[in-house]
């Protein structure tokens, strides 16, 4: 039987085949799916912000994409995945709310993607889908038997990464 | 811990408690003249909860909901965000479009302005009873209109609180209309240090 795992919003959560991770209504947020295709093991992040050296409350890593990767590619890795062969695909980041002079604060989707760009770079994990930016929410689900990063939203349909 | 709002007082978590009271109540009125319907208010519910919890108020972060987001200006920065059920949303601009019921089933960009035009007198009678209340000059911005999920509208302002601490200060209340079942979510999110401002221009600093 094949579980369907919750990722709430500042957590991750890591899995075997044939489970799933889902997490829902990303907005600003991003959803990373990191996925090892030989022995199948996933994990997916729902991150908030993008350094946890800038916030004054660094109480929950998982909030955080510095924190929060690293964390999971070592529990991914402790499951028996080998970080040569861990890819990514990358959702969220959207801006919900336009403004005519969006500040900074409003902004953050924007910031939050490109901030995860860099450290997967930085990790030297290799992007294999990007669906980022926009101004609406998305589910994303990575099924764990195919590596397939499944993206829902309300206006814009749904599609597979 | 080092989160300015677990180490609230119960005199401050009560003070706020009736600026949300007082606020809500000139929400409710303008709502109910506006749309000729009375207006059941909850008591403003305020709660210290864990940042993902927040979505769980409004239906879990997968319900589709409207929100009218506004930023407030001022000495105490803040956000507002009032959430609709997607059909309360709906049932909403029927009335105030004066059509029947069940008629509305998309938005057109003349019930989006309607509904901005809702969150702004929200705000705006909320606002004047904190101003009043605190005698800070608070002004809200242009609102701005999304339908979606939950979880996405709400991340806009929990993100913020984010970089704060992992709890938020929720200060909520529900109005319901008599017969029509609309139900509506106001939500009052200071920033960052816009809380101990507030709680010192009314004099519960400690």
């Amino acid at each position: 039987m094949s579980e369907l795992i919750k990722v709430g919003m500042a957590d991750y959560k890591t899995g075997y085949n044939p489970n799933s991770l889902i997490s829902y209504g990303l907005g600003s947020c991003v959803g990373i799916a990191l996925y090892d295709a030989v022995t199948k093991i996933g994990g997916l992040a729902h991150i908030m912000l993008p350094d946890s050296t800038q916030a004054r409350s660094t109480e929950n890593p998982a909030k955080f994409a510095d924190t929060a990767l690293p964390l999971m590619l070592n529990e991914m890795i402790k499951m028996g995945a080998i970080k040569a062969r861990v890819t990514a695909k990358i959702a969220g980041g959207s801006q919900m709310f336009t403004f005519a002079n969006a500040t900074d604060v409003m902004r953050i989707g924007e910031r939050n993607a490109q901030a995860v760009r860099m450290l997967l770079k930085k990790m030297d994990i290799r992007i294999l889908a990007d669906d980022t930016g926009g101004n609406y929410g998305r589910t994303v689900e990575l099924k764990i038997d195919t590596g397939i990063y499944r993206v829902r939203t309300i206006a814009q349909g749904e599609k597979e990464l | 811990m080092s989160e300015e709002i677990l180490n609230l007082s119960l005199m401050q978590l009560d003070a706020l408690k009736e600026i949300g009271n007082v606020g809500a109540g000139n929400s409710a009125t303008a709502l109910s003249q506006l749309i000729n319907r009375k207006i059941d208010m909850t008591v403003p519910q305020i709660a210290i909860m864990p940042l993902g919890d927040v979505p769980d108020v409004v239906g879990g972060p997968d319900a589709m909901v409207a929100g009218v987001f506004l930023r407030v200006y001022g000495p105490a920065p803040s956000s507002i965000l009032f959430l609709l059920p997607r059909d309360s949303a709906f049932a909403l601009v029927d009335m105030l479009m004066g059509r029947e019921q069940g008629t509305t089933t998309s938005l057109n960009s003349m019930d989006e302005s309607a509904l901005m035009e809702i969150g702004n007198i929200l705000a705006g009678a909320y606002l004047n009873a904190l101003s009043h209340f605190t005698k800070l000059t608070l002004l809200p911005s242009i609102p701005s209109l999304a339908m979606d999920m939950a979880g996405a509208i709400l991340s806009v302002i929990l993100i913020q609180l984010g970089e704060m601490g992992d709890h938020a200060l929720v200060i909520e209340t529900e109005f319901t209309t008599e017969n029509d079942g609309v139900k509506g979510h106001f939500f009052l999110i200071p920033d960052p240090g816009s809380l101990s401002t507030i709680l010192a221009a009314i004099g519960v600093k400690e």
